[in-house]
């Protein structure tokens, strides 16, 4: 054992706990009703939903927590948030 | 001798001390009750003598939080209190000291109210016990200084890593006029290393400070403080050795003793009161009683097998203590000077004695009445611990 | 990508998660934030892990400011200090009770440092005890509406203006629920020399029970029902407003939360919400909203 523990953390490192596995329901994104205005990214708590490469957005579900912000918020209802099977 | 001597004040030495090991960041509360050092310090700062930052903050509370925040960012902190300052201060000394912060602070040892009173005891740091700093106890002023430069190099050791506070009797060493030599700047630069800590608070390596341990986590913090305690245990002794080649003055590393060697009753203390005790068994002896006196230098890290074997020959030892758990009727050498002999073979009675509460004087014929009742044990009269010099009309 | 990175144990639909994005975005990489005890602190970093991308420290419950100061004049006295941000994020019980005495230092004695107030109305960490944030007649553990109570008893303190009042060059309020405009205004307050200060309401689903997909839309409630102006201060003179047309009636948004619940339920309620209503008229007259 290191004698000096090591009070300090490293950057980001809470990335190791997926919070993906809280989700009961899981915001499913329609790009076809989407119009790209990015609120949905801007208000998600976990900063994990993403710009792709084609302008639409989705969630990395590794983290999101199903709060259903995203789908609130979306002005196109673009975003629904669904149960998820077991 | 190389150094010339002055008369000033014991606050104005610790204050040149602290200049000298340049420190980046002073922070501090000058009040509750007021200290010299402080003031000597912002008058450094206000002439352009220090090349340090210099805080007025508007409480002990921020003061030393001031100083977290500091040392965390990499420098090299100070502060002084004393007495309610110090007590205001007590969340955050477990705080620095879990942290790993190697704040450095003088403590003006001076009593707690209520009742309210501004003279010396060590009740205000005794109290401060458990909360994982080194407290070293100087018995003069220049002891008071000599020790900044050591606890700087002692905290800042990568294996240590932990807060430090040198502990000065109020009034008796910090307000007194006293010859001392003011420490050199060369020979300090000489003694001192530059502090560079490994991680620091910086946007290119951004680490977190202070993140929160759960069950699973919180004891190894603990643990590692403990085991940091232990090297420093050995490093007070050979920080001292260092000190005394470079400038010439020794004081102890853990413990000292005073004719010790040979001495049945043995007198143990911390603090400005080794003095008087020296001029008491200076007199004793001088009447054929073996005696000898064992001051405690470092009380955290407790130099309990130094003291063990210090004492081997004693017949019988007194503790003096300028402050009480209340509910024990003890001081707290007297309390840990006992735990550290329990689980030995030696037995030998330790007797406590609790003095100078307030400020109260000791004077040499109140150590030799001591003594004189410690004897009594020889008679089977056995006190272990007392409140003495009493007020018979207050009492 | 967030400096603020995921994994982090807010509550689904977490308001000081959101906040503490937003003040990131609008910061950036160079910068070390300090934050008191709080929700906040706890869920971002369990050890050892750390959502922060930037240096940032916890000391203590009520010394943020002091913390914060100590690094500023750290940075100056080791030659460091640059363009580097210094930045408090803590809650309205470390900001407005336990807090305020280190905060009125730091503010006095003038560090460049911005300090900002994730107000969700009381204490969230630990259970939702009122603080002295809770507006009126919210219903918390330790001021529950009861038989013969109303809830809290006491008006929300004026934060901006305790501020305001050491001389700061710029205080604001934001809301999570705006965030283009928070986001701006922590720019302006991070771009500006002095100890700076943004106030932001947070709803929290969790302490004031409603759904946490409704984050934004009970913030933007307390807008729309001029409950939370939205303002700026410049050397202690309001100096930007943020208009509303349409201002709805307060009770559209205390309606919208369970912490309010027994003024819909209890007979005294009607009186309550008028008094709730005379504060939201009261900050339409005093700082122009319509």
């Amino acid at each position: 054992m290191k004698l000096i523990i090591k009070t300090v953390t490293k950057p980001g490192s809470t990335r190791a706990n997926k919070t993906g596995a809280w989700r009961s329901f899981m915001p499913v994104f329609d790009h076809k009703l989407c119009s790209k205005c990015g609120i949905c990214a801007i208000y998600c708590p976990e900063g994990v939903v993403h710009k792709l490469e084609n302008g639409f957005y989705e969630p990395d579900y590794e983290y999101c927590k199903g709060c259903g912000i995203c789908a609130n918020e979306c002005p196109k209802k673009a975003i629904i948030m669904v149960l998820e099977g077991k | 001798m190389r150094n010339r001597m002055v008369v000033v004040e014991g606050s104005f030495a610790v204050a040149h001390a602290v200049k000298v090991s340049r420190p980046h960041v002073i922070s501090a509360y000058p009040i509750t009750p007021q200290t010299h050092i402080v003031e000597d310090l912002a008058q450094f700062a206000a002439d352009g003598e220090m090349n340090c930052e210099y805080m007025n903050v508007e409480s002990e509370f921020s003061a030393i939080s001031a100083l977290i925040g500091a040392s965390a960012a990499g420098a090299r902190t100070y502060s002084s209190t004393t007495s309610q300052g110090l007590a205001l201060m007590h969340e955050a000394l477990f705080n620095a000291s879990g942290m790993r912060l190697p704040i450095i602070m003088t403590v003006v040892n001076r009593a707690l109210s209520a009742p309210i009173n501004i003279w010396n005891d060590q009740q205000d740091s005794i109290s401060q016990r458990d909360t994982g700093w080194i407290q070293l106890y100087a018995e003069d002023v220049q002891e008071s200084a000599d020790t900044i430069p050591q606890l700087y190099k002692i905290a800042e050791d990568p294996d240590i890593l932990l807060p430090a506070m040198t502990c000065m009797d109020g009034f008796i060493l910090s307000h007194v006029y006293e010859p001392v030599i003011l420490l050199e700047q060369s020979l300090t630069d000489e003694f001192l290393p530059r502090y560079s800590p490994e991680i620091v608070l910086d946007p290119k390596n951004p680490m977190s400070f202070g993140a929160f341990a759960d069950p699973s986590t919180y004891t190894e913090f603990r643990y590692k403080q403990e085991k940091a305690m232990a090297v420093a245990l050995n490093r007070i002794e050979e920080v001292a050795n260092e000190f005394n080649d470079v400038y010439g003055r020794y004081y102890g590393g853990l413990i000292d003793g005073y004719l010790l060697d040979d001495a049945e009753i043995v007198i143990m203390a911390m603090g400005s009161v080794i003095g008087t005790i020296k001029d008491a068994i200076d007199e004793l002896r001088s009447e054929g009683e073996s005696i000898g006196l064992l001051k405690v230098r470092s009380f955290r890290p407790f130099p309990a097998d130094a003291i063990k074997k210090a004492i081997k020959n004693a017949k019988v030892v007194i503790t003096l203590d300028k402050n009480i758990s209340i509910g024990k009727n003890e001081g707290a050498l007297c309390t840990e000077v006992k735990a550290c002999l329990y689980n030995t073979d030696f037995r030998v009675p330790v007797i406590g004695f609790m003095i100078g509460f307030g400020g109260r004087d000791i004077p040499i014929s109140m150590i030799r009445n001591l003594v004189t009742k410690a004897k009594l044990v020889e008679k089977g009269i056995f006190v272990e611990s007392e409140i003495v010099d009493l007020r018979e009309d207050l009492a | 990508m967030s400096l603020l990175k995921p994994g982090h144990r807010g509550c689904a639909g977490c308001c000081d998660a959101l906040a503490a994005k937003f003040v990131l975005d609008a910061i950036g990489e160079d910068c070390i934030v300090v934050s008191p005890t709080g929700c906040l602190e706890v869920f971002t970093t369990p050890y050892p892990e750390s959502s922060w991308g930037v240096p940032w420290i916890h000391s203590l419950f009520e010394n943020a400011a002091a913390v914060a100061s100590g690094i500023e004049v750290a940075l100056k006295a080791l030659g460091k200090k640059n363009n580097t941000r210094i930045v408090a994020i803590g809650g309205d019980g470390a900001t407005l009770d336990i807090g305020l005495q280190a905060i009125s230092g730091a503010f006095e004695r003038g560090h460049d440092l911005l300090y900002i107030c994730v107000d969700n109305e009381a204490y969230m960490n630990t259970g939702v005890q009122r603080s002295g944030a809770t507006p009126l007649y919210a219903s918390t553990t330790t001021s529950p509406a009861g038989k013969i109570s109303s809830g809290n008893p006491q008006h929300k303190k004026n934060m901006p203006a305790i501020i305001a009042a050491h001389g700061s060059p710029y205080v604001a309020t934001a809301s999570v629920a705006y965030a283009p405009d928070m986001m701006k205004k922590v720019k302006k307050a991070a771009q500006t020399r002095g100890p700076t200060y943004v106030h932001v309401h947070a709803p929290c689903c969790t302490g004031w029970r409603f759904e946490g997909s409704k984050t934004i839309e009970v913030g933007r409630l307390a807008v729309e029902t001029a409950m939370w102006p939205l303002y700026e201060m410049e050397n202690g003179v309001i100096t930007n407003v943020k208009k509303l047309r349409n201002i709805k009636p307060v009770e559209e948004y205390l309606r919208a939360q369970g912490r309010f619940k027994h003024l819909f339920t209890a007979e005294s309620g009607v009186e309550e919400i008028k008094k709730i209503q005379a504060i939201a008229d009261w900050n339409v007259k005093n700082f122009g909203l319509e």
